[in-house]
C-alpha cells in the first residue's frame, strides 16, 4: 500500500502551501485518475495517520476520480473506459494506445482558515 | 471568535517532488551515457533470477554493469546477485512496498556512472505501487512470471500500462502450468496496446538473446523513456 506515502507526500505540499504559520488546512480539493493505481479509500485511512499533528490534521479530503479516456485516430473520438481498462475505441472497436485521462494525481486547491478573528 | 475560510489554488502534482528528482536523476544518466532499466514485477515472478542471469551475460559480452536491488527487509537477493561479480547495493526499504527516485539518488553515492553501460534497478516485488514513482529510468520492464496465470494484466492495468516492454518469465514451466500465452499476450495488450512481448527462462537461458537485443537497441539511442508522471 503506497497510499501511506502519498498521503505523506500530500499533507508536505499542504503545509508548504498554506500561507501562515497559523493557517490551518480544512479541506483538500484532489483529482485522482482511475489509472493512476491510487485506492480512495486507502488514501483517506492513510490521510489521518499522515496528517497527525501537522497543520493539516482534521481537514476533509475531497476526491474527484477521473474516468480514463483515450483518443481513437482512426474515428477520431474519445471514448470513456471501463474497469479493468481495455484500451479499444468504444465506436470501432480499434486498438489505441493513446491516453488522454486518467493516470492525474493532483491537488488541485486548498481550504483553510487562517486563524485570524474576522474584521466585520 | 469567527474565522475566515480562504481557498487557496494550488494545481500541483501530488509526486511532484519525486518527479523533480527523478528528471534530475534522469539528466545526470543521459550525461553520463548509462542506460537505466528498472525492473518491476509481483513478488516471486523471478526477477532476481533474471537479473542474476542478465548481469552474468551482460559481463560475458563485456559491459559494464551495476545494480541497485529494493528489497522489503532483508539483504538476500543483493547476496544472491552480488555472485555476478559486478557491484550490487542493496536498497533496505524498511517496508515501504517501492522505490522512490530519492532512494536511488542516495544509492548512487560513489558510483562513478561514466564507467557504466548499463544501471539495473530490481524494485520491489509489487503490482501496485512502483508504477506511481518515476526512478528516471529510460525503461521500466514488467515481468509476469508463467505460474501467475494469464489474467494479472488486467487485474493490475496501471503498472502494465507504464511499461516499456513485458517479459514472460519461467516459460520453461509454461506447459506444466497449462499456461494460455495467446490469452496472457491478448490481456497485456489490452491494456498497454503495441508493447513488445519477450518469452524468457533464466533457468534455460531462453530469450536472453532478445533480450540483449532490446537492451542495446535502448542503450544506442532509441531514446529515454517520455514519462508519464
Amino acid at each position: 500500500m503506497h497510499e501511506l506515502s502519498i498521503a505523506c507526500s500530500i499533507v508536505e505540499t499542504v503545509e508548504e502551501n498554506l500561507p501562515t504559520e497559523r493557517a490551518k488546512a480544512t479541506k483538500i480539493n484532489l483529482k485522482i485518475g482511475k489509472l493512476s493505481g491510487v485506492v480512495k479509500d486507502a488514501l483517506l485511512f492513510s490521510f489521518e495517520i499522515a496528517a497527525e499533528g501537522t497543520r493539516v490534521e482534521g481537514a476533509q479530503i475531497e476526491i474527484e476520480e477521473l474516468p480514463v479516456l483515450v483518443f481513437c485516430r482512426k474515428c477520431g473520438e474519445s471514448s470513456e473506459l471501463g474497469s479493468p481498462p481495455i484500451f479499444r475505441c468504444l465506436i470501432c472497436n480499434e486498438s489505441t494506445a493513446e491516453l488522454i485521462q486518467g493516470k492525474e494525481m493532483e491537488i488541485v486547491s486548498i481550504e483553510f482558515d487562517d486563524g485570524e478573528p474576522t474584521h466585520s | 471568535m469567527m474565522e475566515n475560510p480562504r481557498i487557496l489554488e494550488v494545481r500541483k502534482g501530488i509526486l511532484k517532488k519525486n518527479d523533480q528528482l527523478a528528471s534530475e536523476l534522469r539528466g545526470r544518466f543521459r550525461d553520463a551515457k548509462v542506460c537505466v532499466v528498472d525492473l518491476v514485477s509481483s513478488p516471486g515472478a523471478g526477477k532476481t533470477a533474471f537479473l542474476e542471469e542478465t548481469l552474468r551475460r551482460a559481463k560475458e559480452r563485456g559491459l559494464k554493469v551495476a545494480a541497485l536491488v529494493g528489497d522489503l527487509a532483508t539483504e538476500n537477493d543483493a547476496r544472491r546477485l552480488e555472485r555476478s561479480g559486478v557491484p550490487v547495493r542493496q536498497i533496505e526499504t524498511h517496508g515501504i512496498c517501492h522505490l522512490e527516485a530519492g532512494m536511488i539518488d542516495r544509492n548512487l553515492e560513489g558510483w562513478n556512472l561514466e564507467d557504466l553501460d548499463f544501471l539495473f534497478i530490481e524494485n520491489v516485488g509489487n503490482l501496485v505501487c512502483p508504477s506511481s514513482y518515476d526512478l528516471g529510468e529510460d525503461a521500466r520492464i514488467v515481468l509476469h512470471a508463467v505460474t501467475e496465470g494469464e489474467d494479472k494484466p488486467l487485474k493490475y492495468p496501471t503498472i502494465f500500462n507504464s511499461s516499456d516492454l513485458a517479459i514472460i518469465t519461467k516459460i520453461d514451466l509454461a506447459e506444466v502450468c497449462e499456461f494460455d500465452r495467446e490469452a496472457c499476450a491478448a490481456n497485456i495488450n489490452a491494456v498497454r496496446p503495441g508493447i513488445s512481448i519477450l518469452e524468457t527462462s533464466a533457468k534455460r537461458g531462453i530469450g536472453f538473446e532478445a533480450w540483449f537485443e532490446y537492451l542495446m537497441s535502448l542503450k544506442n539511442g532509441v531514446g529515454a523513456r517520455a514519462h508519464a508522471g
